[in-house]
């Protein structure tokens, strides 16, 4: 016995001594708070300042420059948004911004919120359609704008191709993109095709939080379909909606895909998006510091209609438990 | 006016280049007419290697032999080449970068006006330009305008061939409509344009956001009536009244082009043409031989023909070229060995059978290489050898500048026609708001 106790104490002894050691520098550093906090966040600090901030300021810098493409420019203060506002390409651009994100959202909101309620319901092969509905949303943007771009050909559009050669209800092939107010139009379609199934998905989501009882409550109490919709369903998508709607009302305003695949920003620029115009001036045409200009441009418009849609939407008193008046 | 290139194209192309190296046959060549000249004496650096960028191919024999040529002359010299091929979307952006950063490539290969942009980046090379222009003939008018700085002798480019778009048409839809060739004067071109629309096959230029094609059409609509850009030093003076006469002269022209063309880009004119919809545009090479290589449409190459744009008003077909046009950087530690193997490339050893392997796509620098043996393949393609004789240029007729190249970039011209086209702006208006726009551009 006494022998086992004093090899264990002799084995223990070591151990002991490791335990007493002090903690290396290193291992005291990772347990300072300070220096921990900063090591976890650098990567994430370093990698928005590189790709993010770093862009977005030289952006904004470029702006108050007159730095083309091949030349470093000098600061010309508010020379380039001074040209803008007496631009009429400028303001058509804005023209048409405002009039694509107002139109092409109503449009996918009407039928994204028609197709998320039908999706709700029970019917066969349910979840394949609701990823098949996903499709137009899936396809690079690119692709499916070549795809319109075919249908809306002067020349050989299917639809074009129906109309006259196959039904003969017309002579004459339709202009889709050939004059403003036809172009206008064909690209918002487009933007609402491909901007649904975004719209449906994230409202079906918020259609499946809501809790049956309500509706069951409902019912017994003996209210119509139209009233279900109106008095619970709407209101309790209202948070749904606002997010859904910010994020939504920033990609079309911002779109440029579609209308620099399909159009680029013709016929005659009635086409043009703030985003498109910023590209057209910037690269294409080589003036980088009014092409920055123009995309500095959009940011007010942006703020507002974000601050709209999700005050005018989000905030309900009744969300806080107060009365709605 | 670019020509697109099709997929098919480059495949039948390529393939029968592949047939020809298979087969060790040799394409045909020419006796180019060199003078005896002394080459400027170029002592090249020790160790020294070279990395060029130029435009990618349009046909794959171009690349071949282009490669083969860098190739011997590795072999002559020991200096290596190593040659990159960039998308032409790019290659702008790149040169901008390679003069701005002072690093990258010794050489490159860019369009009409990328010496004048960077001239100061750039590295003098009139001593082999005088050699060559004394060994083969003297360089040709497109070629001495952008080859030199503006108004001097001093050359920073040296072109290496152009690309040009004249009138493609259907010789029996003319024939039927009462002509053997399309008439050289604006009436009876419109009249022509009128009896097309009227046998239902019309014409159809692009007034659409279509760089190549849109800024040509345009360019010749002001050249042939007189009208330009720029004066000779560079003021914008195309709120003039021949602008305004040429745009209502559009106004008639318009109704006859089959509808939909102000929403065309560069390839709509190719389709249209191929689906026999229309029978009168304007296209590079590209056109003709993309029917030709088709067994379905190979008919209506048969019953194609070129012709040089109608000069209307401007002593000569007003069209001009896409120039290739190459560079040397100052920041390049072998210039000599630089100078030397551009030289190399425009030697007929080296430059004829480069010129044969493109098949038409691009035009000779060099008087004397109107001789090579492309000029005497197909008959069709021979309107092209004389596209580097045209004295337009974009930006004609001013100094060749940036905001020569943005004007069109930004279809400014383009987008005063189609404005008027489609009575969006009265002629004068059209007028005056292009020449805001220009001026934008010009202001420094």
């Amino acid at each position: 016995m006494t022998d086992n106790v004093v090899s264990m104490s002799v084995t223990t002894l070591p151990s002991r001594r490791l335990v007493q050691r002090q903690p290396s520098w290193f291992a005291r550093l990772l347990d300072y708070k300070p220096f921990l906090i900063v090591i976890c966040l650098a990567p994430a600090v370093g990698l928005l300042t590189v790709f993010l901030t770093y862009p977005l300021g030289l952006g904004v810098w470029l702006a108050f420059t007159d730095a083309t493409i091949g030349r470093r420019g000098v600061f010309v203060g508010l020379e380039n948004f001074q040209y803008l506002l007496t631009d009429p390409l400028w303001w058509g651009a804005v023209f048409y911004s405002t009039l694509y994100t107002a139109i092409a959202t109503f449009g996918k909101f009407a039928l994204g919120f028609w197709l998320a309620l039908l999706l709700n319901n029970h019917f066969p092969f349910k979840s394949v359609i609701r990823a098949i509905v996903l499709l137009p949303w899936i396809v690079p943007t690119v692709l499916s704008a070549l795809a319109f771009w075919w249908i809306y050909d002067p020349q050989f559009s299917i639809i074009s191709y129906l109309l006259v050669d196959v039904l003969h209800l017309r002579a004459t092939n339709i202009d889709f993109l050939g004059s403003p107010w036809p172009a206008r139009f064909s690209l918002i379609a487009a933007n609402i095709w491909r901007g649904i199934p975004f719209v449906a998905i994230s409202l079906l989501a918020g259609l499946q939080t809501i809790s049956p009882s309500l509706y069951e409550a409902a019912m017994l109490d003996g209210a119509t379909n139209w009233q279900r919709f109106r008095y619970i369903t709407f209101p309790m998508m209202m948070p749904i909606l606002a997010i859904v709607m910010t994020f939504s009302i920033i990609f079309t305003f911002t779109d440029f895909q579609l209308v620099y695949a399909i159009t680029r920003g013709g016929p005659i620029n009635s086409t043009h998006l703030l985003a498109t115009l910023a590209f057209q001036r910037g690269i294409a045409g080589g003036e980088l510091g009014e092409g920055a200009a123009i995309a500095v441009s959009m940011v007010p418009f942006l703020v507002f209609a974000t601050l709209f849609s999700y005050f005018g939407l989000a905030r309900r008193k009744w969300q806080q438990g107060e009365a709605n008046d | 006016m670019t020509s697109e290139i099709t997929r098919r194209d480059v495949l039948t192309l390529g393939a029968s280049a592949v047939a020809l190296a298979a087969t060790g046959a040799k394409p045909a060549h020419a006796d180019i007419n060199a003078a005896d000249v002394a080459a400027p004496s170029l002592p090249i650096e020790k160790g020294a290697s070279l990395r060029m960028l130029r435009p990618v191919r349009f046909v794959q024999p171009d690349e071949d032999v282009f490669r083969a040529n860098a190739k011997r002359f590795t072999e002559k010299t020991g200096v290596e080449v190593k040659v990159d091929f960039v998308g032409w979307e790019d290659i702008s952006q790149q040169t901008a970068v390679t003069a701005n950063s002072g690093a990258g490539p010794d050489i490159i290969i860019g369009f009409s006006d990328a010496p004048h942009i960077y001239v100061d980046k750039l590295i003098e090379l009139s001593d082999i330009a005088d050699y060559l222009d004394k060994r083969y003939g003297g360089w040709l008018p497109l070629a001495l305008r952008y080859g030199r700085k503006n108004k001097s002798n001093v050359w920073i480019g040296l072109p290496f061939g152009a690309s040009s778009g004249p009138l493609v048409y259907r010789k029996s839809i003319i024939q039927a409509a009462g002509y053997d060739k399309v008439p050289d004067d604006h009436a009876g071109f419109l009249a022509l344009c009128q009896k097309l629309k009227a046998a239902g096959k019309p014409a159809g230029f692009a007034l659409g956001n279509a760089v190549g094609d849109g800024n040509g059409f345009a360019s010749w609509l002001l050249w042939s009536h007189n009208a330009s850009l720029l004066d000779e030093e560079g003021n914008v003076i195309i709120n003039s009244k021949e602008t305004v006469t040429a745009l209502k002269y559009l106004k008639e022209l318009y109704p006859t082009f089959i509808a939909g063309t102000t929403s065309w880009n560069d390839v709509s004119n190719n389709r249209a043409y191929s689906a026999q919809d229309i029978s009168l545009t304007a296209n590079g090479v590209s056109l003709y031989f993309s029917l030709k290589n088709d067994p379905a449409t190979k008919a209506i190459a048969d019953d194609t023909e070129h012709q040089l744009i109608p000069k209307g008003l401007a002593p000569i077909s007003p069209m001009a070229g896409l120039t290739l046009n190459a560079m040397v950087f100052k920041h390049s530690p072998y210039p000599n060995a630089a100078k030397a193997f551009l030289q190399f490339m425009l030697e007929k050893e080296q430059y004829e059978p480069w010129l044969n392997a493109n098949s038409g796509y691009w035009a000779q620098p060099l008087a004397a290489y109107a001789d090579a043996a492309v000029w005497s393949g197909d008959p069709k393609v021979k309107i092209f050898k004389d596209t580097m004789k045209s004295t337009y240029y974009n930006g004609y007729k001013g100094p060749i500048s940036t905001a020569t190249g943005a004007v069109n970039a930004d279809y400014v011209l383009v987008q005063m026609c189609a404005s008027v086209a489609t009575d969006a702006a009265t002629p004068e208006a059209a007028a005056a708001e292009a020449e805001r726009r220009a001026k934008r551009y010009f202001r420094r």
